[in-house]
């Protein structure tokens, strides 16, 4: 695998502190929120991760042109993520792929040169969706409990392995929902739907700060 | 709830999915030389069959894409689910329709 183009350079202290994530002003009620022990479950926002839309076919020359730049391989089935930790690739379609990377890590301009210019130009693309997308981090042992509430998907571990990640939904929002360990969850809500998924969360999480009900 | 077996997400609940009516209606080669009632035929006459019927889906909260299924319209029962471009299969009979079904692999659905 050619060695990966996409590095980007610093964004100045200056512009860093300029930005606000989605739900900053959520992030005292989400420390509150958390609870320890067995019954344990906390959720925190991870903000600003750098995020690329990339669109092609898996054995085309446009793929082997993105895989070059994103060094790593595209994933090829539902679930399925590729890359090393801090660079990783999910699969969202079997032509549309979503990169989600280290906060700055990620030159866009470099990537999307991969695939050409002009009538030289292969077919497809890579788009920075950076501020398309939030992070929440759901995790402890109750993190699926509160996800069951109101997940459509499956999330038996025979099911949903450690490690994978799919597309779906969390009460009426979509959501990519991404299995990092055994009792942690990344749910990538879109931006405007940030704030009412915390929401949602806080309130499912609520019940396990209390003793379970026999 | 139906479960529909998105052909390339697996097994997932019908509220991740949007309808698209019947299946394999071709576009008119010459839309031009059609007649109001030949392009009105096309527009909203559709099939109401008891029974097997071909018909469109989309998988709007997962991968997004277009698949084809055969349900019938009297049990709800999805007997196969196949590609836009791929011809219609033949209704088959409930235990076929589960050999023919989509194994998911691994934990990786
Ligand atoms: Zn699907």
């Amino acid at each position: 695998m050619a060695e990966n183009t996409l590095q980007a350079p610093a964004v100045s202290q200056e512009v860093a502190a300029l930005r606000t994530s989605p739900v900053a002003h959520l992030a005292d009620e989400m420390a509150a929120a958390s609870v320890e022990g067995d019954r344990g479950v906390a959720l925190r926002e991870i903000p600003f991760l750098a995020q690329v839309g990339v669109r092609a076919l898996p054995g085309t020359p446009s793929a082997a042109a993105v895989e070059a730049a994103l060094g790593t391989s595209l994933p090829r089935r539902s679930g399925e993520v590729t890359g090393p930790a801090g660079r990783q690739v999910l699969w969202i379609s079997p032509d549309e792929f979503l990169l989600v990377a280290d906060p700055d890590s990620v030159d866009i301009a470099a990537g999307a040169a991969a695939l050409g210019t002009g009538e030289e130009a292969l077919p497809g693309s890579i788009m920075d969706l950076s501020a398309n997308r939030t992070t929440l981090e759901l995790s402890g042992p109750s993190a699926r409990a509160v996800l069951e509430k109101g997940c459509h998907y499956d999330l038996h571990p025979s099911i949903f392995a450690a490690g994978t990640a799919v597309s779906t939904q969390l009460g009426p929002v979509p959501i990519l929902l991404w299995k990092t360990d055994e009792t942690t969850f990344r749910l990538l809500p879109r931006a405007s739907f940030a704030d009412y998924t915390v929401h949602w969360l806080l309130d499912a999480m609520s019940e396990f700060s209390a003793p379970e009900v026999p | 709830m139906l479960l529909i077996d998105c052909p390339n997400c697996g097994p997932r609940d019908e509220t991740e999915y949007h309808y698209g009516g019947q299946a394999h209606v071709a576009y008119p080669e010459e839309p031009s030389t059609l007649t109001d009632s030949e392009w009105s035929r096309f527009l909203f006459y559709r099939q109401n069959p008891k029974g097997i019927f071909a018909e469109r889906w989309n998988h709007a909260a997962g991968c997004r894409k277009w698949f084809n299924a055969l349900r019938d319209t009297a049990t709800y029962e999805i007997q196969a689910v196949y590609q836009m471009d791929e011809p219609r299969p033949d209704a088959v009979s409930p235990e076929l329709a589960q050999a023919q079904h989509h194994a998911p692999e691994g934990g990786a659905q």
